[in-house]
């Protein structure tokens, strides 16, 4: 008998599409893919949004997210091919043979229902366990899994659990009724970074131990590079290469791949503090309204003419509290914002135009943050209008100008927001904002919502316009390596406070106190063994202590 | 106290609020209307003298507010005050009659809840195919048209020409309970057609919502039958949207079957509240008045309450 678990033979995968007031179309989103999966190894597949990771994914359970349908090819699992098997036959596979770990463990589990109840389900239905055995094999699971109080923790209903132990419930439900396959799909992308490595790290001791084969899908290189045997890399439905890890990260034959292995990979020489800074947060706390804890304790940073500050940590960390708080959205109950050598009023009713237009805002959702219904030309125009009284031939001028500077250039002018993509939305609202001339930008995770390369894209435009704009940048993040390629001076912020400060060299340079090395020692990088080093290494650390 | 504990009794506190504040809301209504109950009483022979008298007799001369109270304090021992025009104690009489509301009330949402959930859970299956648009079609437009339209569209068509029900759902206690429900068949009818679509779309959009949630999904990569990932995962998390729009329409029908019940000419409150107006009954309509909104309140302070108990981060907090 052979060891092949899965095997994929030109899939192809097609869904219908509505595009408003015009027929369905029916589109082809995967183009003929073939791979093979033998019992106990793990196949990365990775490519950007749209590339069909998912779909594939989905596919090897012979299930279509929303309108999607296989239309071709032929996926074998234990020798036989599950796209002619008959329906009770997929129910069987299903939670049975193949199980699935989504991206949003939270959104995942049944609210209404305890955790022990979901994770045994599956076992339970398909008589591989009796709700006895499947519950103890849970415990152990829980336990495998580094849970804390695994004995209990099943008793518990999904929001009584943070993000990160949610998502090793999911990893276990999946585990739970002994399947031969586990589909991870972005199992980690929603997690912050320092829970990110003990999820990944369970995730990759769980597969070990139990033997399970995998099929792990990201969009990020550098994680599945700590976990699979092999990756294939996707692009728009089409396979791209297909290699063992070793070779991919470290001899990709492709551009794409190679693009992909060097992403994040912008110089940016740090600029030295000048006289006057624009931005000066004094002693800033702050507070929402019915809430009896403060967000934000004795916040003071400094911001620089036509420099980056960037404010960086995970969620909840009050960083984007800070930016309300700058924005005059939350009055702070104590301290003061200068800006511009001015004292703004903390309420966003005491501040003159002129503040409003020296101080810009992009938001990390480009699509939510346009009127679907205006062309490219009225919304940059919009600030023209409002703060400069720009009309006609003039108003055209500039935008046009402004179309240039994002590279997109004036054949955008009548479009809407809808024919736009991810990245050429968020470089319209780039524009939207420099069209205020303004002396400050707060960039409120503009990258997060992108693919890495088209997040990319959109760094080293706002490097290249801050050297003609002179504009200084408040770039808030939870991205590290963004920080690293985009800052000149950084402040790390940890449960409401600033816990590490300074220059980009000062702070990323040892000695660190311990969250930002958490922090910064948690960021993968694309290598293999990365993260055994990383976990050896604290093992060592706590060791010592 | 467990804060599920605290928050019903703070919905019922506020409901028992509500009741009181829509009570003042009615009294002072009718106190703002030209002319009163004495007027009413004296009709055409009114002379000042009379009016003078029948108001000393009749209490009215006393501050509102006294009256109110009074009044209040009445309703709270369950007297609702004596009828002006028969003399007869409102208590008694709305008794019957409510219990002849409430029966409409109950067959049609016996007939037209299950058939509202049916009807959305069939859209549901067949969305944006000819079964789920035909289905909105068709209650859209019998919810559009007025009430009283279609009581006499089907009056026309069923009984005049094909002469399958009575139009008058006249009922009597001599009734047997298959001859009361063959008389109220037609005003069932029509109220189900009325309050259909609301809880059919409610039902489409709360499933639908539900349906495209990522732990529907979960369920049935779990290898799950549609069926057990319906009344497992599903219906736990649409109580809530569903016991919302049907208490809303159970309200509905008993609040707002006036119209209907005047139609056929059923000795239902709406009837009951329809002669005391015409006849500047002033005690029946405050009395009307108050049950109409204790009901109201009370069925929504019921969906509240569901609502509440329905929802696991309630039920069970951090």
């Amino acid at each position: 008998m052979s060891d092949t678990l899965l095997k994929v033979r030109d899939l192809k995968i097609g869904a219908t599409v509505y595009p408003p007031g015009e027929k369905p179309q029916d589109i082809e989103i995967v183009h003929g893919i073939s791979f093979d999966l033998e019992r106990g190894k793990v196949l990365g597949l990775i490519g950007e949004s749209g590339a069909g990771k998912s779909t594939i994914g989905l596919a090897s359970m012979a299930y279509g997210r929303g309108g999607v349908e296989i239309t071709g090819g032929e996926v074998w699992v234990n020798g036989r091919d599950i796209l002619k098997s008959s329906h009770g036959d997929i129910r069987n596979l299903r939670g049975g043979e193949v199980a699935y770990v989504s991206q949003s463990a939270a959104a995942s589990f049944n609210p209404a229902k305890k955790i022990m109840d979901q994770v045994v389900e599956a076992a339970v239905e398909h008589k591989k366990f009796s709700r006895k055995e499947a519950e103890g094999r849970a415990r152990e699971l829980f336990a495998k899994l580094g849970l804390p109080d695994p004995d209990n923790i099943g008793n518990r209903y999904p929001h009584q659990v943070s993000g990160g132990q949610l998502q090793r419930c999911m990893t276990a439900l999946a585990l739970c009724p002994e399947p031969d396959l586990v589909v991870f799909d972005e199992p980690t992308t929603a997690l912050d970074v320092t829970t990110q490595i003990d999820v990944l790290m369970a995730i990759k001791d769980a597969i070990r131990d139990t033997g399970v084969a995998a099929l792990y899908i990201t969009h990020d290189l550098a994680v599945v590079a700590q976990v699979s045997d092999e990756i294939m890399v996707l692009r728009m439905g089409d396979t791209v290469e297909y290699g063992s890890t070793d070779q991919i990260i470290n001899n990709p034959q492709e551009e794409y791949t190679q693009a992909l292995v060097s992403v994040r990979s912008i110089e940016h020489e740090e600029k030295q503090p000048t006289s006057e800074p624009v931005l000066s947060v004094d002693g800033i706390t702050a507070r929402y309204k019915g809430l009896n804890f403060d967000v934000l304790h004795n916040v003071n940073v400094e911001l620089h003419p036509g420099q980056t500050l960037a404010v960086v940590g995970e969620s909840g960390s009050g960083k984007s509290t800070l930016a309300r708080v700058i924005t005059g959205l939350l009055p702070p109950r104590d301290g003061e914002i200068t800006f511009a050598g001015r004292k703004l009023s903390p309420d966003l009713k005491g501040r003159t135009r002129e503040d409003l237009r020296e101080l810009q805002m992009i938001y990390q959702m480009a699509d939510v943050a346009m009127n679907p219904r205006q062309t490219v030309g009225t919304i940059i125009g919009r600030p023209l209008e409002f703060y400069f009284n720009m009309r006609g031939a003039e108003k055209r001028k500039r935008i046009i100008e402004l179309l240039d500077e994002i590279e997109l250039g004036e054949k955008f002018i009548d479009r809407y927001p809808a024919e736009l993509s991810g990245g050429q939305k968020q470089r319209v609202c780039i524009a939207r904002s420099l069209a205020a001339k303004p002396k400050m930008i707060i960039c409120d995770e503009v990258t997060s919502a992108l693919d890495p390369l088209v997040a990319d894209g959109i760094l080293k435009l706002l490097l290249d316009l801050q050297k003609i704009e002179d504009v200084a940048y408040l770039f808030i993040t939870h991205d590290l390596a963004t920080v690293r390629a985009i800052s000149d001076s950084i402040a790390v912020m940890y449960q409401g406070r600033v816990a590490r400060y300074g220059s980009k060299s000062q702070v990323l340079s040892p000695p660190f106190d311990d969250y930002t090395d958490l922090l910064l020692s948690s960021v993968p990088e694309m290598h293999l063994g990365w993260l055994e080093e990383v976990v050896a290494h604290r093992k060592m650390e706590s060791a010592g202590n | 106290m467990h804060p599920i504990i605290k928050l019903v009794s703070q919905r019922l506190a506020l409901g028992i609020l509500l009741l009181f504040g829509a009570s003042a809301l009615i009294f002072g209504l009718t106190e703002a209307l030209p002319g009163d109950a004495a007027q009413a009483v004296l009709g055409q022979s009114a002379t000042p003298e009379a009016l003078a008298n029948l108001r000393e007799e009749m209490g009215l001369n006393r501050p509102a507010l006294t009256r109110y109270f009074e009044w209040l304090g009445g309703i709270v021992q369950g007297d609702l005050g004596q009828s002006l025009t028969n003399k007869l104690d409102i208590s008694e009489s709305i008794g019957k009659r409510l219990g002849n509301t409430l029966f409409l009330a109950c067959v049609a949402a016996i007939v037209s809840v299950p058939l509202a959930i049916f009807l959305g859970l069939l859209a549901v299956r067949y969305r944006n195919r000819w079964p789920d648009k035909l289905i909105s079609a068709i209650t859209l437009t019998t919810v559009s048209i007025p009430e009283f339209l279609i009581g006499y569209v089907v009056i026309y068509f069923i009984s005049v020409k094909l002469g399958w029900f009575s139009s008058l759902a006249m009922i009597n206690d001599s009734m047997s309970f298959w001859q009361k429900l063959n008389a109220i068949a037609l005003p069932a009818f029509v109220l189900t057609l009325v309050v259909l679509a609301q809880m059919m779309r409610m039902t489409r959009a709360a499933i639908l919502n539900l349906m495209q949630s990522a732990y529907i999904e979960t369920a049935e990569l779990k290898g799950l039958s549609m069926f057990q990932v319906i009344a497992r995962h599903a219906f736990p998390n649409a109580i809530s949207p569903i016991v919302n729009v049907v208490m809303l329409n159970l309200a509905y029908l008993v609040v707002g079957v006036v119209v209907v019940e005047v139609v056929f000419v059923y000795p239902g409150m709406g009837q009951y509240l329809v002669d005391a107006v015409t006849k500047r009954d002033v005690p029946v309509v405050l009395a009307c008045g108050v049950v109409f909104a204790a009901v109201y309140i009370g069925l929504n302070m019921v969906a509240d309450v569901v609502s509440i108990l329905a929802n696991p981060r309630l039920r069970h907090p951090k």
